[in-house]
């Protein structure tokens, strides 16, 4: 068997059945760690594909960042999973019936998909073999695409800005500098003059 | 031979596993937030395997900028999640029900 064929079946097997884990099984912290499984075999199938770079940002940006933060979130929030677990066998009939006719449909459309090979010569962007993947990215992505670029950045930070706006809280209970209040203090309204006799306190 | 097909259908394994595990988790918000993940990844390997198969690298580019997206969603949906739990106290999707809808 050649090495790309032999990948392929190792990698998809270990992308898909992960993935079934990821949403079978009943503890959200396993759920988590499957989902980290099926982003290592997506990244491997990546790599078979010739797309070194993204297979190892698929790992960073996921494996590093996504799941760790699913992790610190079924982690803190002291939730009652058991409660909420639902039964798998009111939902299963309808699941299975949806995935069926999602899978007869998308078969129909592609069992016998032969894509067609025709590019404007303006727009075809074509894979160099001979300059490494990275390279090739960054030499499009800072220069013809280098307006989505930097608005895949502002929507960076107006996620970041929304996700501290909302999980931010004030606390009463704790003491804060109040630099306003510190500026207009002036010595007239915060020194008193105590005129005590000898042998008493205040 | 491994043809383009085979990703295809690799590709929309996966994506029926994520519509399917949206249905089976009715509840759980955080696994139907990791269903949205698998979805998302069905579209980026079904992006990638067509710009092997076609020699074209736009279909890289376009992933990473789904990756992007992605990563600004799960961010966005979890803290939604933590600022929905704050206030209910449980993370059940019946519990979401202020607006009556």
């Amino acid at each position: 068997m050649e090495p790309f064929v032999l990948g392929f079946y190792f990698f998809s097997i270990l992308t898909v059945l992960p993935a079934l884990m990821v949403v079978l099984s009943t503890n959200p912290v396993h759920s988590v760690l499957w989902l980290v499984l099926t982003f290592f075999g997506a990244s491997g199938l990546f790599i078979l594909l010739g797309a070194e770079f993204l297979a190892l940002i698929l790992m960073i940006v996921y494996v590093g960042a996504v799941a760790v933060l699913f992790m610190f979130v079924v982690m803190m929030l002291n939730i009652n999973f058991k409660e909420i677990k639902s039964k798998l066998t009111k939902y299963l009939p309808l699941g299975i019936l949806v995935g069926l006719v999602l899978f007869v449909e998308l078969g129909l459309i592609f069992g016998d998909f032969i894509p067609e090979l025709k590019f404007n010569d303006n727009n075809h962007l074509e894979i160099n073999s001979e300059i490494e993947n990275t390279k090739q990215l960054g030499l499009v992505l800072y220069t013809d695409f280098f307006i989505y670029f930097q608005l895949a950045g502002i929507v960076l930070l107006i996620a970041m800005i929304g996700a501290i706006v909302l999980t931010h809280q004030r606390r009463q209970d704790v003491k804060r500098q109040d630099i306003l209040s510190q500026i207009y203090k002036n010595p007239d309204s915060s020194i008193e003059l105590k005129d005590i006799k000898p042998g008493q306190g205040l | 031979m491994i043809e383009l097909q085979h990703f295809l259908i690799l590709s929309s394994l996966l994506f029926l596993i994520g519509v399917f595990g949206i249905f089976l988790n009715r509840k759980n918000i955080i696994i139907i937030l990791m269903s949205i993940e698998l979805i998302l990844l069905a579209v980026n390997i079904n992006f990638v395997s067509f710009s092997f198969f076609l020699g074209d690298l736009t279909g890289q580019i376009f992933s990473l900028f789904i990756l992007t997206v992605a990563a600004a969603e799960a961010a966005i949906g979890l803290a939604i999640l933590v600022c929905f739990f704050r206030n209910k106290g449980s993370i059940a999707v019946d519990d979401a029900n202020v607006m009556k809808g």
